[in-house]
């Protein structure tokens, strides 16, 4: 870790590791859709609305899965000064509000041949939608401030804060009886969904995984071309300002 | 099944077309900064002045 510290060498390894990351990502996707869409059977209840699961869970756990990963980055901003920290929650906020974005819409979708209504102020449904408005003023927030640093460390304090939300997402459905089912993979005693069906969404949440990997390491070496820009900027600026002088 | 299609194929395309986004956006945002970085390194910004 504290080798990758190094933006120059971040940017040399995540560059040779990236197009296989892309390759694996686009493998898996499609291996992930074909046993969604030819070998999962249909379910006795939902009928083949549950292929609307195949979406939503993995874009669920990705949305969970970003937020906790840009807590820990806020953590080696504010702790650890990391030089990456800040760069990895900036790349992570963009794709963990569009999977929890993704999470909503399929849910809804599925919500209302299932429920008969889109929408619920369900605890689940609700500490989820209280996830995506944490993202967005996230992003609201890198956005009002332009200088990088102390963007970063107003939006980790932010994220920690909003990071008690991730463990009322999970448990909600424990805590509160809600029309949301409970956990059916990651429970104690072992999923309670058919083989049939676990191995196709375990694939495609390993798909969305690599989805998700690639387009961060492509947003951190993105924002490090950013601040070099930002940095080199400023440089002519001062060397104009001196040749006038 | 067939009353439900609207439903599956809407999550289906919402959910390609959002990956899709982030995808482009982060070729388009990679070639937009590799552009400004070469412009500016071209015009020798990164040199120190020599009154600074």
């Amino acid at each position: 870790m504290r080798e990758l510290a190094n933006p120059t060498r971040f940017m040399s390894y995540s560059g040779k590791l990236l197009p296989w990351l892309c390759g694996l990502a686009v493998l898996t996707t499609g291996i992930g859709l074909y046993m969604t869409w030819f070998i999962a059977p249909a379910d006795y209840q939902q009928g083949e609305t549950v292929k609307i699961m195949y979406l939503h869970v993995p874009a669920a756990w990705l949305g969970l899965f970003f937020y906790t990963m840009m807590a820990v980055s806020a953590l080696g901003t504010l702790v650890w000064r990391h030089p990456l920290a800040d760069v990895s929650q900036k790349a992570a906020a963009p794709i963990g509000i569009a999977f929890t974005g993704i999470c909503l819409v399929t849910g809804s979708l599925w919500g209302k041949p299932m429920w008969g209504t889109y929408w619920v102020w369900d605890a689940r449904l609700t500490s989820v939608l209280v996830l995506f408005l944490m993202y967005a003023g996230i992003l609201a927030l890198w956005n009002a401030i332009e200088e990088p640093n102390r963007a970063a460390r107003a939006v980790s304090i932010l994220t920690l804060v909003g990071a008690i939300n991730i463990p009322i997402v999970k448990f909600s459905v424990d805590w509160w009886n809600t029309l949301h089912q409970p956990a059916s993979v990651f429970r104690m005693g072992g999923p309670t969904i058919h083989m049939s069906m676990l191995i196709p969404l375990l694939v495609m949440a390993l798909a969305f995984t690599f989805i998700g990997v690639c387009l961060h390491l492509a947003g951190m070496r993105n924002e490090i071309l950013r601040r070099r820009v930002r940095t080199l900027t400023i440089l002519e600026a001062e060397r104009l300002d001196a040749q006038v002088a | 099944m067939a009353t439900h299609t609207f439903f599956i194929a809407a999550a289906y395309a919402v959910t390609t077309v959002i990956v899709a986004g982030l995808v482009a956006r982060a070729v388009l945002d990679h070639r937009t900064q590799k552009r400004a970085l070469a412009e500016l390194e071209a015009r020798g910004a990164g040199r120190r002045s020599r009154h600074g």
